[in-house]
């Protein structure tokens, strides 16, 4: 077993652990930071492919944008220290198993029509290339869906505080 | 470290593609399970982060593969309507708290036929 293989199976578990215990543990503001833990090792295998740029995006965008306003919706409507009431067994049976036998399906169609295991293919994307892709408008270049999630982005901020706006009672 | 893992890459001892597949469809069927059990909005919220996670991952580790930036430039865009989904959705949920004092989906029931 190599360097390599040994970190992978280590961030690997943690992001399924943490996953398993965001979505089952019964107190919300746990779940958010199990959630983090598991997105910082997203992040973390990232790194292991070279591309730190991305890496360092993940970071910021998930870790320090939508955890941290996912953890102040959550402090602006729950009461601290309060437990969820936990599913009923059937309905959590039904969605183990609908999701075990999705994973099932999705793992025998990659066992047959996965990619032969090349290791020499492997060749990490360098910022520079990702910054042409970005901002190239000839072949390959993506400038126009780059301007229009941009302005996605800022509809969605200023919509999000027309929503959130809080009218005054007559 | 950076120095440290691209001596890794050189010498061809790096992770096989397949690995990210089984990794990726197991963080989606997470994010899927707890999408389907929970009732609270914010855990429906964090669980479609975890799927969009898992997508992000395979995305990365294919472009990586094939030595073609497009999909991590997808990724980017992934990332931002992300962004722009928890903001709005994370709105919608402090109106509905505003107006039934609860963040449960099961009281949103008043479109059912």
């Amino acid at each position: 077993m190599t360097i390599a293989n040994f970190i992978f199976y280590l961030v690997s578990s943690m992001i399924l652990v943490f996953g398993v215990l965001t979505i089952s543990t019964r107190q919300l503001f746990r779940s958010a930071i199990y959630l983090l833990f598991s997105l910082i090792n997203v992040a973390a295998l990232f790194f292991l492919m070279d591309n730190e740029f991305l890496a360092a995006v993940q970071v910021v965008v998930y870790v320090g944008g939508i955890i941290v306003l996912i953890l102040f919706s959550l402090f602006l409507t729950q009461q601290a220290g309060l437990k969820l009431p936990l599913p009923g067994l059937g309905r959590s049976m039904m969605a183990g198993l609908l999701s075990f036998f999705g994973f099932v399906l999705l793992f025998s169609l990659l066992l047959a029509a996965s990619p032969e295991a090349d290791e020499n293919s492997f060749s990490a994307i360098t910022m520079k290339e990702i910054g042409f892709g970005l901002l190239n408008f000839g072949k390959n270049g993506y400038v126009l869906p780059f301007e229009v999630v941009s302005i996605l982005l800022l509809a969605a901020m200023i919509g999000a505080i027309a929503i959130a706006f809080k009218t005054k009672k007559e | 470290m950076n120095y440290f893992l691209s001596n890794l890459t050189l010498l061809n001892i790096t992770v096989p593609v397949q690995w990210y597949l089984y990794l990726s469809a197991a963080l989606f069927c997470i994010g899927v399970a707890g999408a389907l059990t929970r009732r609270n909005a914010i855990i429906l919220f964090m669980s479609v982060e975890l799927m969009l996670n898992a997508v992000n991952l395979l995305m990365v580790a294919f472009s990586n593969h094939l030595g073609d930036a497009s999909g991590q430039v997808f990724v980017f865009f992934v990332m931002v309507v992300a962004a722009a989904e928890v903001a709005v959705g994370l709105a919608i949920l402090m109106m509905i708290y505003r107006n039934t004092g609860s963040v449960d989906v099961g009281f949103l029931k008043k479109l059912k036929w």
